[in-house]
């Protein structure tokens, strides 16, 4: 039974991300938005490198939420047309299989575009990610998590609004300020060496995030993917 | 239009009227008990009865939301649409509510701070609440289906609710870190009562307006019902 559910969420999240790796444009797309918010972000606080090094944190954060906040509602907007997703609801098999098929899709999606995006603000604002790579890692990691599960979760209702492009931000980033102010932090004290040893208690954070959102996330979502 | 099967329009149950009308009245009276009866505050002096507005909005909208969270469970349960209005009505108050504490709160810094808006861990969090809710009021605004609306809001209703903790110990810590002062909350006798009486004064308010806000739901619901009737019927449709 399990192993059903598990060959149902692997073959939705291989679709969705065929169909992104077939068409890119979405993903390139995404990717130079995400380098572009970073340059803003440089010509807004720089050109003082330590104010952009004090502020890196907070900018590689809020450059993830504004890029990546684009990549949930495509996830539906494909399934949308010629009504597949109603077709996909007819199949056989727990509807919240799709939720995770889809949450690992866009999770991918995302850790992707982070790790072009990290490398692109270290060399803007000159940032020693290299001698923090696994601490880091585990701080994105987190954050993106708790990003992808809300936004996943979200899009499934304003993808099929009218309003959906503003819609979707306006229900995912008032939520996401616990994640946010969290994960700032952490990959602040990350970067300056955690000498006060704050990065771990932030985790922590964001680890409680990540667990109730998955849980409630993963529970509700059959009644919001319904018609 | 002449429709044998109209639905009849709901009626406002009985205790509706004097019931407000008890609760306007105890209003005025616990809020003049809390402006006459109670000496000036020795630092503060008048400012501090902006107290029995500021601190009873916010107790009640703190209350309101969690009637959204306990009325959205038991809609995804029972999937009875009376839940639904119920979870509505409690959300539009308490967002009122909300926004209400968050103005007074922000007319009473200013002279006590010296600043319109601190990032005091309660005041962010409930920032953050107001945005939260106000987000979930557009989720509504925005889903015209009936049943979709009800069900889409009850999940975000139940998310937004789960996050209320969470937002408030990252709000804490993160002033904790940046070291800031808090203000000391001892309180004597008198304003302790008259808090309480405004916050019960609050409270039948607040039952008073959703009551009122459920009602329309209904009124609405029943509308929504008699157009959809009338187009069935192929007629013009008359509203």
């Amino acid at each position: 039974m399990l192993a059903t559910e598990a060959r149902r969420v692997a073959a939705i999240a291989w679709k969705d991300a065929t169909a992104e790796r077939r068409s890119k444009a979405n993903f390139n797309a995404v990717v130079f938005l995400a380098a572009l918010i970073l340059l803003l972000f440089g010509f807004a606080l720089g050109p003082e490198v330590e104010a952009l090094q004090q502020a890196a944190g907070g900018v590689i954060w809020l450059t993830v939420l504004f890029a990546g906040v684009l990549s949930f509602n495509r996830s539906y907007e494909q399934e949308l047309e010629n009504g597949a997703l109603d077709m996909l609801l007819l199949y056989p098999g727990d509807r919240r299989s799709i939720f995770i098929g889809k949450l690992i899709a866009n999770l991918a999606f995302v850790l992707l575009v982070e790790m072009i995006l990290l490398p692109t603000a270290a060399l803007l604002y000159d940032l020693p990610i290299a001698r923090f790579v696994v601490p880091l890692g585990a701080v994105i990691a987190l954050g993106t998590i708790g990003f992808v599960t809300l936004g996943t979760f979200y899009a499934a209702m304003a993808s099929r609004l009218r309003a959906r492009e503003v819609l979707l931000p306006l229900l995912l980033f008032p939520m996401l300020i616990p994640l946010l102010v969290a994960a700032v932090e952490a990959t602040g004290a990350v970067l300056a060496g955690d000498a006060m040893g704050d990065a771990g208690a932030w985790m922590r954070l964001l680890v409680v995030f990540d667990v109730v959102f998955l849980v409630a996330a993963f529970l509700a979502f059959e009644y919001v993917i319904e018609g | 239009m002449s429709s044998t099967e109209t639905a009849a329009l709901p009626v406002r149950p009985r205790w509706h009227r004097p019931f407000g009308t008890v609760a306007l009245l105890f209003f005025i009276a616990a809020q003049a008990f809390g402006y006459f009866a109670t000496a000036p505050e020795r630092d503060m002096g008048n400012l501090q009865k902006i107290m029995y507005v500021h601190v009873p909005a916010a107790w009640i909208a703190f209350i309101a939301f969690t009637v959204v969270f306990g009325a959205s469970v038991l809609y995804l349960w029972k999937r009875h649409e009376k839940y639904d209005h119920a979870a509505a009505s409690a959300a539009e108050v308490g967002t009122v509510l909300t926004g209400l504490t968050l103005a007074l709160g922000s007319i009473w810094g200013r002279p006590t701070w010296g600043v319109w808006w601190t990032w005091d861990p309660r005041l962010t969090t409930t920032a953050i609440l107001f945005l939260i809710y106000l987000s979930y009021l557009s989720l509504r605004a925005f889903t015209e289906d009936e049943e979709r609306r009800a069900r889409w809001s009850a999940a975000v209703g139940i998310l937004g609710f789960l996050n209320v903790p969470i937002v408030y110990m990252s709000v804490r810590w993160w002033r904790t870190i940046h070291q800031v002062q808090s203000t000391p909350g001892t309180v004597d006798s008198d304003y302790a009562l008259a808090l309480r009486l405004n916050a019960f004064a609050f409270l039948f308010l607040f039952i008073y307006f959703v009551a009122s806000r459920y009602h329309l739901a209904r009124l609405e619901r029943t509308l929504e019902a008699r157009r959809e009737e009338a187009a069935l019927a192929g007629g013009p449709i008359h509203v």
